[in-house]
């Protein structure tokens, strides 16, 4: 009995070294992208970014920002002009197809929504060659407007899928009690049904927002002028062809990536929800 | 129902659904239809010309199939289609096995959640940053891959991997694994959650080993967590770009090429609008595969 006990307590801490040595394995590049970005790098190349005793210093954090050619000061504001109405506007279009889709029936309802399915499949290549045509009749080319179109329109089919799942779930009994009280369906969608779904749409704005924010292939085709850059496109631009400046390039990535993980802290919860969420009932 | 509340309905329907059947037929269907068009647009008229220049294609920076610079003995370079393929071949195992197993180890965890929330981090930040971070990892002067086979002895393996042709695609492709892993890991745990432990507990009263239960019990029971795993990881080693872009843009010699890479080599730098349509097409063939798997699920699945 007791060397049974024995052998579960050394499988139980077997279990918790390896588990706990792939945690540090896979958290050890954002330590190092981190040392190697407050340290000057000809410190960190002779002795290495484990090392922690010498000196620190925020100038590739000033450098990056205020780069005079890829300034992530000019990337943020772009990405923030990108990112939220290509978050705003698809979330509210979208529910509002989705309402549809759940609580209705009508012609082409199977159709119109195996399309959306095949368009979340869809790589974005498939799109771009004659959108590149079209933003450039429309004077939209080069423009962050152009951006928030080609966005805005292909998060509606995920987004529209997700929210009708979730809709699907919602108890119709209130809906039904306040149509029988005479409320029009405005009136039940906007006061009855968007709030109580509230969390789904807590969901769908971390992801989406995430996913914009992120997107690298959109800005790279459709924006060419610096001054238009998103910060993905720049912090990409940073790394030049032949020698990289690790210093500039380690500020640039936190700074990038420092605003998806800021909202993943504040909105964890949503965030597994809505990328996982949906893949575990049925 | 009535005449008129059938009427009502039916602006009702079409007022919900205006806006997001607009934007979608503008700006997503008439764009994927032409697509289509341009990849069959020749000198001469339509036909499969595009087709057959990328399928034969044989320079290094545009190859699908097979580079004229192939190393017969060991390859990479292949071409695009081929490194795409190898991709899913090692990533979706390892990504499936990796996120099982330490979900199901989890359980016995101290601070697991904290683990969870680590593994996820890749999710989250964009792929660009995670190629930089992968360019990071594998770099001879500052990463900690290199430094360790330096440490073991083996100096082929303590170079920057990603200035090699034999180790720049491996070396991609775990760092992908890196980025990848915490959807497994979620997806897994929560369907462990769910998963009734009256099942676990027959079986270990039946006498069962740990690893009779993992593979004979628990793996089967989560059959469906598996094929989200397995769709989802295949869509999105079939459109890898951004972290290939960002640390060898498809080199050195090519042998980092994918499909997507390579339908922005027409684009952009060919300006060839055709054959770049074409590439696309074929790539959006083959996701299809793992697409028409998935939407067969969610018909089935009632919604």
């Amino acid at each position: 009995m007791v060397r049974r006990r024995g052998k579960k307590l050394i499988k139980y801490i077997v279990i918790n070294i390896v588990v706990w040595a792939l945690a540090i394995l896979w958290v050890l590049p954002f330590i190092g992208i981190t040392m190697v970005s407050l340290r000057p790098f000809s410190e960190v190349v002779v002795k290495g970014w484990w090392n922690i005793i010498g000196q620190y210093t925020l100038k590739n954090y000033v450098d990056a920002w205020t780069d005079p050619m890829y300034s992530l000061e000019t990337g943020f504001r772009n990405s923030l002009i990108v990112t939220i109405p290509s978050t705003v506007i698809p979330l509210f279009i979208a529910a509002l197809a989705a309402y549809v889709f759940s609580r209705f029936s009508f012609p082409l309802k199977t159709m119109l929504f195996i399309t959306l399915l095949i368009i979340m499949a869809m790589p974005q290549q498939m799109s771009v060659i004659p959108l590149f045509f079209m933003l450039n009749k429309m004077g939209l080319y080069d423009k962050l407007q152009g951006l928030i179109l080609v966005h805005s329109s292909w998060g509606l089919a995920w987004i529209t899928f997700f929210l009708k799942n979730f809709f699907d779930t919602l108890p119709k009994e209130i809906e039904e009690a306040a149509r029988v009280d005479g409320a029009s369906d405005f009136h039940i969608f906007f006061r009855i049904v968007l709030p109580m779904s509230l969390p789904a749409i807590a969901s769908v704005a971390a992801i989406q927002f995430t996913w914009v924010w992120s997107d690298f292939f959109y800005a790279l085709v459709f924006l060419v002028s610096p001054q238009n850059y998103v910060a993905t496109l720049q912090v990409a631009t940073m790394k030049g062809q032949y020698h990289i400046d690790w210093g500039l390039l380690s500020a640039g990535s936190i700074l990038t990536m420092s605003v998806p993980l800021i909202l993943y802290a504040l909105l964890q919860k949503y965030y597994v929800k809505g990328m996982v969420g949906w893949t575990v009932k049925g | 129902m009535g005449l008129l509340a059938r009427r009502k309905r039916t602006k009702i329907i079409l007022a919900f659904l205006l806006p997001e059947l607009a934007l979608i037929l503008s700006f997503v269907l008439i764009p994927i239809m032409g697509t289509f068009v341009i990849s069959f647009k020749t000198d001469h008229g339509y036909g499969l010309d595009n087709y057959y220049g990328v399928i034969t294609e044989r320079s290094p920076d545009k190859a699908l199939v097979i580079p004229e610079n192939i190393v017969k003995a060991q390859p990479p370079p292949w071409g695009a289609l081929i490194h795409n393929i190898v991709w899913v071949a090692i990533h979706v195992p390892i990504v499936v096995f990796l996120g099982l197993g330490i979900a199901y180890l989890l359980h016995d965890v101290i601070g697991s959640s904290i683990v969870k929330s680590i593994m996820f981090l890749g999710m989250v930040i964009p792929m660009v940053v995670g190629g930089l971070l992968i360019r990071f990892m594998f770099d001879g002067d500052l990463g900690v891959v290199p430094l360790l086979f330096r440490k073991l002895g083996i100096e082929a393996l303590s170079r920057t991997w990603i200035n090699y042709p034999q180790t720049a695609l491996i070396a991609l492709i775990l760092g992908s694994v890196w980025l990848w892993t915490g959807f497994s890991l979620t997806v897994y745990a929560a369907a462990l959650e769910s998963l009734p432990k009256s099942y676990i507990e027959a079986a270990k009263v039946d006498g069962a080993s740990g690893f009779q239960i993992f593979f004979k019990v628990v793996f089967p029971l989560l059959k469906h967590a598996t094929i989200v795993v397995v769709i989802m990881t295949m869509l999105w080693d079939l459109k890898i770009f951004d972290i290939v872009f960002v640390s060898t843009l498809g080199g050195p010699g090519g042998a980092t090429n994918v499909m997507a890479l390579i339908m922005y080599t027409y684009f952009a730098r060919a300006l060839d609008y055709g054959r770049s349509a074409a590439t696309a097409v074929i790539l959006a063939l083959i996701s299809l595969i793992p697409g028409i798997w998935f939407i067969k699920r969610v018909m089935r699945s009632g919604s």
